[in-house]
């Protein structure tokens, strides 16, 4: 019954349509349904950043397909295999249907009415015995935009908590920050449409063919077509998009400063800098020069590992292109320096003057598909409008358009960071944690310690998500939320291109959307304005949104010329999208001119070391008044290293099948057969050191904890060892498998992004079939205790035993 | 001449301000941006002792005059939690500004002596002390709230 136009599993790219430099990107239309639809709803893939326009297949009440809109300026009507496949997820038998309440220790079904009244009773409660700041949320890159103000209005001009952040932290918070740090303001400058033009693109910590499948396509077209562009690409380990790469540099983890340093430094010394570009347009470029001068390629082999003549030839390609696309991701974002790397990026089009002009963009890449609307929205914390907490005026507008109290809004400090937010709820000040949509038992690194925060007796857990994830096991109040497909709403990719998703069929039982829950408890808790009126004044999506365009009017991030209609009207919208722009904007800065007048700026910068704030003062002191600003920091190296205990680096990373903690992919069952499992990917040397064949189960253990994973072998560095990570214990409670009970609580100081991409780990062979060391047993039963134990409510478990049990292997691992 | 006199007063607070972010970095693991970012900062310090070494071979240093009595005892040895943290922290932009201090006297002294050298370091460390004081400062804002009104 199933017809596909492709088979997107085995073919994870599909049929070239090559073109040449400054043809346009040709259609084609991938569609998979199990059953003919009866009707198409219009519609946006969420299952990676790229957000692809699709059509949503319906009948009988239910999603039984999609396929790719032709007409769409992002996929021109291809989707990738998440997107053909994670529809199925909606369909999955084990969606929550009602509330959840916990009671004598069991997580038992409750009316809706129940869990919001216990939740505003807590809420009231902390309130007026800790004030506001006893109460954190924490949420999600998968929300819609309507839904993330909503958040940001409830808990800045409502409750007026500083403690809003989401798990944009663990994938975009260094993409905003490099962004603030060089621009001024957030935003990408560049858009897709520059890679259809270019003459070369640099993916830097970017794996881009298994992430964002049909932005790769969009490369691998232009590679298969005339004057194909070439490709630099800048990860430790070979991937398929290292594979396509003119030049590949390996570098050893958490050293990519010392590795751009030297590329900036080869570009200097070439002599090929656009100094009019640098004397009008930027101011720091003599620090730079200072900064970059000692990482010859000589001594940049000496820190990272990266042979100095690949250096050079990178260095070289950068030097002379008359055109470059660089796109960033968690190699460097999830990394040491995350932002000092992510800026020298920025930096590279600087000094070359190679922005705001077709072919020369720059992609700060976003992990997840709506992770751009927490930034704009401020439910990340930031301020909504990318304004500026350091700014009064700015704080001002905000008061002004919500009708409340300047001093409400919580402005004091930086906004707390995810990671902050973990901590305070460990030392118990936080007191009321509200999750939506995210899987922090998962994703967050050192699990064993999140294990710990979440089941801490003094801290109350709100879970609102589609599933009982792992997390949600651990919550006392459970929300059963609708999600993509069965809920209207917007969002915005990382090229700014804002996409509507429609709602095509009603929610299963009793779930609902997060704004009609956001909604709800704004409702009960009764917010209002200076006037009395109620705070939050909107009802539905395309009112929330309605209210979400007055918040951007003369921002950067400009919605007021958008309306759900033309949205429908068959592309996304790249924005800023106003009177002066009524069709959108693709490319930002093509006068060079940069948001960083004091007045403007969305931050007035921080310290690349320590993270300290720039006062007011000394930024207005030096005011850019609109040129960009080139900061630079010397390579230092990571905290933890590899040692006589610990020999080996661990790195972690995403596969092409799967999607943040699984909760929809695995639920897939095509995607879920083609990546069932986590594994470690070794090197034939570091293997054959430790005994170790393809397909043997590994123990790996690092300072926070330990994992059992099946070994593969293969395109990896000796001394680096690999593991996808996100594979949680909902589907396979049998063994430790989550990368991120081995990862550690560690962040960069300007965007506190984690860093997965390091930890120093050891390896061994672990005999399944043979009786393990007592030592070794005892704390394999105990992490499967731990995971045990969370599962308050026990459900569907295989095995109890602590011995892992085999599944089928891994096929491609790119 | 009392050039040296300032010479050992920077030393010995440098020394202390080096002692105190260690103790707080040990102190204070459960915070890894406070432990790392101390460990750092104290590591710029260290640098700044061995500038030092070169100029005290210059003009001496005298560690037991008058001015010694500045040197308080601001570190107590810091306790767990959030207001210990905060009062660390505290403690720690009180000695760095000690140090701050006594950077700007001794590049006042520099320029009198016409001695670029001195001059130098002075900048280039009181620099640095500037970038440790507004760590402090950040950290410290960041907290104050929480510490004093919720926890």
């Amino acid at each position: 019954m199933t017809s596909e136009t492709r088979d997107s599993i085995n073919d994870i790219w599909g049929e070239r349509t090559p073109h040449g430099a400054g043809q346009a990107w040709p259609a084609r239309v991938d569609e998979r349904v199990s059953e003919t639809p009866e009707r198409w709803v219009r519609g946006a893939c969420v299952l990676c950043s790229n957000g692809c326009g699709l059509d949503i297949g319906v009948k009988d009440g239910r999603i039984v397909g999609v396929r790719g809109l032709a007409s769409d300026m992002t996929n021109k009507g291809r989707l990738g295999p998440k997107g053909l496949h994670g529809w199925e997820a909606n369909n999955s038998g084990d969606r929550l249907v009602r509330p959840l309440v916990r009671r004598d220790g069991q997580l038992r079904e409750a009316s809706w009415d129940e869990a919001m009244s216990l939740i505003v009773r807590k809420s009231q409660e902390l309130v007026e015995e800790h004030t506001s700041g006893a109460v954190g949320f924490y949420t999600s890159g998968q929300l819609f935009l309507e839904e993330y103000y909503t958040l940001a209005v409830i808990g800045k001009a409502g409750l007026g908590t500083p403690h809003m952040d989401g798990n944009t932290r663990l994938c975009t918070a260094t993409a905003a920050a490099a962004l603030k740090e060089s621009f001024g303001s957030d935003g990408q400058p560049g858009s897709y449409e520059d890679l259809d033009v270019t003459d070369c693109v640099m993916h830097v910590g970017h794996n881009v063919a298994s992430q964002q499948t049909v932005l790769w396509t969009r490369i691998l077209d232009r590679l298969a077509g005339p004057n194909p562009p070439k490709i630099i690409v800048i990860d430790p380990r070979r991937t398929f998009t290292a594979e396509q790469a003119t030049v590949h540099l390996a570098p050893k983890v958490g050293t990519n400063v010392a590795v751009l340093n030297g590329l900036l430094h080869l570009i200097i010394q070439a002599g090929k800098t656009d100094p009019a570009f640098l004397q009008a347009h930027t101011v720091g470029y003599e620090n730079l020069n200072r900064v970059v001068e000692k990482y010859t390629p000589e001594y940049v082999e000496e820190l990272s590992g990266v042979p100095a003549a690949d250096l050079r030839a990178a260095g070289e390609i950068l030097a002379n292109t008359k055109t470059l696309v660089s796109t960033v991701l968690q190699g460097v974002y999830q990394s040491m320096q995350a932002t000092a790397a992510a800026v020298q990026v920025n930096n590279i089009h600087l000094i070359r003057g190679l922005i705001g002009k077709p072919g020369s963009g720059i992609l700060q890449m976003n992990g997840q598909p709506t992770a751009q609307n927490t930034r704009e929205t401020g439910a990340d914390g930031d301020l909504p409008g990318f304004r500026n907490w350091g700014n009064p005026e700015h704080i001002g507008q905000l008061a002004k358009l919500w009708n409340v109290p300047f001093n409400k809004i919580p402005h004091w400090s930086p906004p707390t960071h995810a990671m902050q937010i973990w901590r305070y709820c460990e030392q118990g000040s936080i007191k009321m944690l509200w999750i939506s949509a995210t899987n922090p038992a998962v994703s967050l690194p050192d699990l064993g310690r999140i294990r710990r925060i979440l089941q801490k007796e003094d801290l109350f857990v709100i879970v609102q998500d589609a599933f009982l994830t792992e997390t949600a096991r651990y919550a006392d109040v459970v929300l059963p939320a609708a999600i993509w497909g069965e809920k209207t709403g917007t969002f915005t990719n990382v090229s700014r291109t804002v996409h509507i998703s429609c709602k095509a069929v009603e929610p299963p039982g009793e779930a609902r959307s997060d704004l009609d829950i956001f909604l709800d408890y704004a409702r009960r808790m009764d917010f209002r304005d200076q006037d009395g009126q109620p705070l939050v004044k909107w009802h539905d999506p395309e009112s929330a949104f309605e209210a979400w365009k007055e918040c951007t009017r003369g921002r950067p991030c400009d919605y007021t010329g958008l309306t759900y209609e033309k949205l429908l009207a068959g592309s996304g919208i790249p924005w800023p999208v106003n009177e002066g722009h009524p069709d959108g904007t693709v490319r930002l800065y093509t006068d060079f001119v940069f948001p960083t007048h004091a007045d403007d700026a969305e931050t007035y910068g921080q310290d690349f070391d320590t993270g300290a704030s720039v006062t007011p003062e000394e930024y207005k002191a030096n005011d850019p008044q609109g040129r960009a600003l080139i900061k630079a920091t010397d390579y230092r190296e990571p905290h933890e290293v590899p040692d006589e205990d610990y020999p080996l680096w661990l790195t972690t990373g995403r596969q092409v099948y799967h999607f943040h903690t699984r909760t929809k992919t695995g639920r897939s069952s095509a995607l879920n057969a083609a990546a069932p499992d986590a594994f470690v990917q070794l090197s034939p040397e570091d293997a054959a050191r430790y005994g170790i064949k393809e397909g043997d189960w590994v123990l790996v253990e690092s300072r926070r904890g330990l994992v059992i994973e099946r070994a593969r072998l293969g395109n990896t560095e000796p001394g680096l060892v690999f593991i996808p990570w996100h594979y949680g214990s909902w589907d396979d409670p049998s063994r430790p498998r989550a990368a991120n009970e081995l990862t550690l609580t560690e962040w960069d100081p300007v965007s506190k992004q984690p860093h997965f991409k390091y930890a120093a780990v050891r390896i061994s062979r672990y005999a399944a079939d043979a009786l393990p060391t007592p030592g070794l047993l005892g704390r394999a039963v105990e992490v499967a205790r731990h995971l045990v134990s969370g599962e308050k409510e026990r459900t569907s478990f295989a095995s109890e035993s602590g011995v892992p049990q085999p599944k089928t292997t891994q096929r491609v691992d790119g | 001449m009392h050039v040296g006199n300032y010479l050992g007063l920077v030393h010995g607070s440098e020394q202390h301000l080096v002692d105190a972010l260690k103790k707080v970095a040990e102190h204070h693991g459960d915070e890894p941006d406070i432990e790392e970012t101390c460990r750092l900062l104290a590591s710029w310090s260290e640098k700044h002792l061995e500038h030092l070494g070169l100029l005290v071979q210059k003009y001496g240093e005298s560690k037991n005059l008058e001015p010694a009595n500045m040197e308080k005892a601001l570190f107590h040895g810091p306790q767990k939690g959030s207001l210990a943290l905060l009062r660390d922290l505290h403690d720690l932009w009180l000695l760095a500004n000690e140090v701050q201090l006594c950077w700007t006297v001794l590049e006042q002294a520099a320029q009198a002596l016409r001695d670029d050298e001195l001059e130098r370091v002075c900048q280039e460390c009181g620099r640095e002390t500037k970038r440790q004081i507004a760590f402090f400062l950040t950290r410290i804002k960041q907290a104050a709230p929480q510490a004093l009104v919720v926890a």
